[in-house]
């Protein structure tokens, strides 16, 4: 490189350089053929510091024709990538050409590149820390090859493209030579020898010769050997297990297949490479076993804000008007400021809450093992009327049509007027009722202690009833004409909500009394054998499954990509919900048994701990 | 709604009605439960009903028929609701193979006598057990039985299926091979349902073939999944509404091979009546040429 005829154009930007005003050079962080790349701080963001990385790319090729195919690559990319959203590809900021230098401006991703992590690692890299890198690096190529019109092949898969950020997830870098891939056209090679697959020294780039690099990186990772020091496509006469035993055959039979020198031969697409590996790691054990390489916030993380009560808190929160409220074994029901878990009011029943109150025209209900059903004023907590059952009450209160729902001890299912605090009628069952009535459909469902699940309408007639084997504590939800809910029988049931027939069963390790949630076609949800499920809601296979250190009474909650979830081992969990992939964990000092609720960005659980936290989601 | 539950708290309770009835005791029905019924009834009219029809030919350039096909069409009659039934196979027997015929004869007959065992005392309104089973459990301990019949007693032939099992307003669906499922609807929608386990659709959806090439190629009929084929049989169950305001289509790779989707919305919305539409159908496949044997199902919920 240094060859070139004109070093002045050629040397590297000096640090404290500002480009176009804006974008001051801090550092040298790469460099490549056509030029480096630097971190630099955005000057649009006085207050804070923002920083990006300003990639160079110097064109000094004398012959114009080239100079011209050189800047509409470099144009290409920038406009590539400013079709992509994704979270493994950087963001583009901006990109601008000074004379015979053009910069792309791009999110800065802190961490290390993979190549790096292999070579700074201690002996091998972790099988199951390969394992999430390489279903996170399938997952961003098949968005692209699913781009349209055309898909957009990267065909530059190798370690030192991938960084690992400060959380642990890949993003892809160098969309450099990352093509839309037309049927049919034959392109030249480019590429990177010992990670590209033969056809691509044909000309041809297809999304299949990025599943080839993909595993060239992945076999790169695992066994440390760099396969650009041998000769092309030798992976057969290297294998991986003879070089790292401790890698699962399971794992290595994905590597081998993604390395097939014919393309039919190799996973038919990224996905179901993804597919395969996420297979793996349900047998392996990997996805709960996953923790950052780079190891972040090993210490902690800090609640926003923390409320002691003064016994446990098992029962889940509800959020109104930017006030919390929840119930606690102390008998009282608290109302805490959302912001910052400033006291406003408590109100005394006579028994332990657990039951999560519901919030209708600034009042607020709830059951108490008192044996009723309080209704008291959102603003101050005064009383407005209490409603006696004949059983402690554990279900939690359902509000719909000016009529509250729910169940008691006394094997009663009521409806209570919201206004009046009468009774309008009383169903009776055959077993205590703890699960929480949904109202959908113009019916009402929910489970007993005795494992009947019924369907009634408003009229409190029942319309049909489905026996588990063992109790329904759940509480059901609905999507589209289905009702899912579980039971201590094991088993998670999708009900025709019409009807009562069993669409389908999934079988949990162990009992449940967690409460599904749903997003897209997954169900997630909660089993004594400590696992968080996720189920897809048509065709009942599992999807994964995540291992807490305890039973998971906690029911999911769903907030943008992201599922949380509690467990008697004290830890609230963060996972993806698409793969089951840990986030982060909050530690409380005991077990938590609700269900946490997320608005705005902020989660809110309390424990046995006796304190509710609000933490950053 | 308001309305409602303002007529309802109006009302007095009527006495002494029994709160629990037994779902499986059926006829004859006290008055009160007549009255809760009617009751019911006239307080949302959603009573739906099934209906369906069949087409077959052999088309015009075979000389035997290896498509075999069920459609069973009823109601389970409940205390307070009356449930549609359905019960709706195509299997194309793999041509080249031996005994093609056998294959999808014994898939469709395992398949559907399974089934229809398991509903057998709720059509029949027999004193029951409620199914121990869930439906997907239900399709899924079918097609493998067929599976290993097919395997067993015409080893080396295979078959597609596609069956459908309609409950109240859901769609539970087997489906392995290239025979396909449609939701059709009137405004000229028709979406598939099943996905074809065929070697062009696996090409197709690598991006290695284009529309045209995809027509034109010379290998279409090569399935990577049938039923009598391989140890472990995989088949796609899943379960999905019925398709509101439209038609449940099951067809063989005879009719949607031939005609265009186009073509099939006009046969189906130009006919008076179903079983006029499969009529279309199986009379448009026959005027393309008829080059394999046509199967078709059509079923409508009414109401």
């Amino acid at each position: 490189m240094e060859s070139g005829s004109d070093k002045t154009s050629r040397q590297q930007l000096q640090t404290g350089i500002t480009l176009v005003d804006r974008y001051t050079i801090q550092d040298v962080i790469g460099v490549g053929g056509m030029g480096s790349v630097y971190r630099a701080r955005d000057l649009h963001f006085p207050n804070v510091v923002k920083l990006v990385a300003v990639k160079e790319m110097i064109n000094l090729a004398p012959d114009p024709a080239i100079r011209k195919t050189i800047v509409q690559n470099f144009e290409r990319e920038a406009n590539l990538l400013a079709t992509l959203n994704h979270l493994a590809i950087p963001r583009i900021y901006d990109y601008f050409s000074h004379n015979e230098h053009s910069y792309l401006v791009l999110e800065f991703v802190h961490g290390k590149d993979l190549e790096t992590v292999i070579s700074d690692a201690n002996g091998f890299l972790p099988e199951d820390q390969v394992i999430s890198w390489a279903i996170q690096l399938c997952d961003v190529l098949d968005y692209l090859h699913a781009h349209k019109p055309d898909p957009i092949i990267f065909r530059d898969m190798k370690p030192s493209n991938v960084m690992i950020n400060h959380n642990g997830n890949v993003v892809l870098v160098d969309f450099g030579i990352a093509k839309t891939f037309q049927t049919g056209t034959k392109g030249t090679m480019i590429g990177t020898e010992g990670y590209s697959p033969p056809e691509q020294y044909r000309g041809e780039a297809t999304p299949l010769a990025d599943v080839y690099s993909l595993g060239a990186t992945l076999h790169h990772a695992i066994t440390r050997r760099d396969p650009r020091l041998e000769p092309p496509f030798s992976f057969a006469e290297r294998p991986l297990r003879r070089i790292n035993p401790n890698v699962s055959s399971e794992f290595e039979a994905v590597i081998n297949t993604a390395l097939q020198y014919n393309p039919a031969d190799r996973f038919p697409s990224a996905s179901a490479m993804k597919d395969a590996l996420m297979s793996v790691a349900r047998k392996t054990g990997a996805l709960s076993k996953i923790t950052s390489a780079l190891p972040v916030s090993s210490g902690g993380i800090k609640p926003l804000w923390a409320f002691k009560c003064e016994d446990e808190i098992r029962g889940t929160p509800a959020l109104n008007q930017g006030t919390i409220f929840i119930g606690c074994y102390d008998n009282n029901l608290y109302a805490l400021n959302a912001a910052d878990g400033q006291f406003q009011w408590k109100y005394a029943s006579e028994g332990g809450i657990v039951s999560r109150p519901s919030v209708y025209d600034n009042q607020v209900f709830f059951g108490s093992e008192d044996k009723r059903l309080h209704a008291v004023t959102a603003r101050t907590g005064k009383v407005l009327w209490t409603y006696y059952t004949d059983g402690k009450i554990y279900s939690s209160p359902r509000i719909a049509e000016g009529h509250i729902f729910l169940g008691s001890e006394d094997q009663d299912l009521h409806a209570v007027n919201v206004v009046t605090g009468r009774a309008i009628w009383k169903f009776a069952t055959d077993g205590p009722i703890h699960s929480t009535p949904l109202v959908a459909n113009e019916m009402i469902y929910f489970g007993t202690e005795s494992g009947s699940f019924y369907g009634l309408d408003f009229r409190g007639e029942m319309r049909w009833r489905f026996q588990a084997k063992r109790a329904i504590t759940s509480s059901p939800i609905s999507k589209g004409q289905s009702i899912y809910v579980a039971s201590l029988d094991g088993t998670l049931y999708s009900l025709d909500s019409k009807n009562g027939w069993a669409i389908w069963k999934f079988r949990l390790g162990k009992g449940s009394v967690s409460s599904p949630a749903i997003a897209d076609d997954y169900i997630f949800i909660g089993a004594a054998d400590g696992f968080i499920y996720c189920v897809d809601s048509r065709t009942s296979k599992e999807v994964w499954r995540f291992k807490t250190e305890n039973q998971v009474s906690s029911s999911p909650a769903v907030y943008k990509d992201s599922i949380y979830c509690g467990s008697i081992d004290g830890s609230l969990y963060c996972l993806e919900y698409r793969t089951g992939r840990l986030r982060w964990k909050f530690e409380a000092k005991a077990a938590i048994t609700g269900s946490p609720i997320v608005f705005d960005d902020i989660v809110y659980v309390g424990s046995i701990d006796h304190h509710v936290y609000a933490l950053f989601a | 709604m308001a309305d409602f539950f303002r007529k309802l708290l109006g009302k007095k309770e009527e006495p002494e009605k029994p709160k629990q009835v037994d779902v499986a005791t059926t006829a004859p029905l006290t008055d009160q439960q007549l009255n809760s019924i009617m009751g019911i009834q006239s307080l949302k009219s959603e009573t739906k009903q099934l209906v369906s029809s069949v087409g077959q030919s052999v088309g015009k350039q075979r000389d035997h028929n290896e498509d075999s096909v069920l459609s069973l069409t009823s109601t389970i009659v409940g205390n307070t609701d009356s449930i549609p039934f359905g019960l709706y196979i195509v299997a194309d027997g793999m041509g080249g193979h031996q005994f093609g015929e056998v294959a999808s004869n014994a898939a469709v007959r395992i398949m559907g006598g399974n089934i229809t065992r398991k509903f057998h005392s709720y059509l029949y309104n027999l004193p029951t057990q409620s199914l121990q089973e869930s439906l997907q459990e239900v399709m899924e301990t079918s097609i493998s039985e067929a599976h290993q019949y097919v395997q067993r007693e015409a080893p080396g032939s295979g078959t597609t299926v596609t069956a459908a099992l309609v409950l109240g307003q859901q769609v539970t669906v087997a489906h392995v091979g290239d025979s396909r499922a449609y939701s059709v609807y009137p405004d000229g929608r028709i979406d598939p349902i099943t996905r074809d386990h065929s070697l062009v659709k696996r090409l197709e959806e690598l991006g290695h073939l284009s529309k045209d090439e995809v027509e034109n190629f010379p290998h279409r009929n090569v399935l990577i999944r049938a039923l009598g084929q391989g140890e472990f049989l995989e088949a796609d169950i899943f379960t999905i509404p019925f398709p509101q305001n439209g038609y449940l289509m099951i067809c063989s790779d005879g009719l949607w091979g031939v005609i265009s989707e186009k073509e099939i919305l006009r046969c189906i919305n130009d006919a008076p009546t179903l079983s006029r539409a499969c009529q279309n159908l199986v009379e448009a496949a026959n005027a393309a040429g008829g080059p394999d044997n046509i199967s078709v199902i059509l079923a409508q919920m009414i109401g």
